[in-house]
């Protein structure tokens, strides 16, 4: 039980566990809360995947920036007036047996499929990945590079626009 | 025993199965928004985990910051979206949004 799967456990259990309270809690708020430490979660398994540029992207982008919206959705959209006594899910029984069926699928598929694990690894295990993203990002991603910047450009000016205060005349 | 590729499948696996009944089950717009992040972050796992135990190389990890970069577009003009539902009908309830016009 060396450091490594200590580590592993840990991240592990944040994330599942937190990811469990975001989709089973009645409150939103304590759901967007744990949605939060799952991130974090996700994160720390990053790092274990020797993805370090992109655990901080996703702390960045995801807590930093999809979080803070999701709140701002939260608190802009709760109807406090009016308290329903409707139950906060429905269908819930077709739903945990399709869910079921799926996990079940995907667990017995990752268990019982022989992976082709490479027992070379490449200089990319003892350095950072900054310096290689960067270069790929320019060399051979380039394509995918412009088309992101132009979709966040429309989402920008997509999002702003619908969601502007109407004119009072 | 020592961490192989099936553990971080199974987490993927967990986390979609999570996103799953949030967006299959939950009434809230907003709720199901967060249930999309959740198979959003699934899926990077599975890219990264692919990338490095298939010979540590780069493609999964580019693959993944793709995927971010979708994902927060993508919640960027949902939460619009939802804005303007609440404002036309004072409800996020997606049982309730089922008029096309008043």
């Amino acid at each position: 039980m060396n450091l490594y799967e200590i580590i592993f456990y840990f991240f592990a259990a944040i994330t599942v566990g937190s990811a469990a309270i975001v989709v089973f809690s009645r409150n939103i708020v304590y759901s967007a809360f744990a949605l939060l430490f799952t991130f974090f979660g996700v994160a720390g398994i990053y790092v274990l995947l020797n993805a370090d540029f992109l655990a901080i992207t996703q702390l960045l982008v995801y807590v930093g920036g999809i979080l803070v919206l999701l709140l701002f959705g939260v608190m802009l959209t709760t109807n406090t007036v009016s308290l329903d006594v409707k139950p906060g899910s429905l269908n819930v029984l077709p739903a945990v047996s399709v869910v079921a069926v799926i996990a079940g699928l995907l667990g017995g598929v990752y268990w019982t499929s022989d992976w082709f694990v490479s027992t070379q690894m490449g200089e990319l295990m003892n350095q950072t990945t900054s310096k290689e993203i960067g270069n790929a990002l320019i060399t051979t991603h380039v394509l995918p590079f412009e088309i992101a910047s132009v979709i966040l450009l429309v989402a920008i000016v997509g999002a702003a626009m619908m969601a502007r205060r109407e004119k009072v005349n | 025993m020592t961490i192989t590729l099936t553990h971080f499948l199974f987490i993927s696996a967990a986390l979609f199965s999570f996103g799953l009944y949030a967006v299959l089950t939950r009434r809230n717009a907003i709720m199901v928004l967060m249930g999309i992040e959740l198979i959003l972050n699934s899926a990077n796992i599975n890219f990264l985990a692919f990338s490095r135990f298939g010979g540590m190389n780069l493609e999964g990890q580019m693959a993944a910051i793709f995927v971010i970069i979708l994902a927060a577009a993508e919640a960027a003009i949902a939460l619009a979206i939802v804005l303007n539902i609440y404002k036309r009908f004072n409800t996020v309830n997606v049982d309730e949004i089922s008029y096309l016009k008043d």
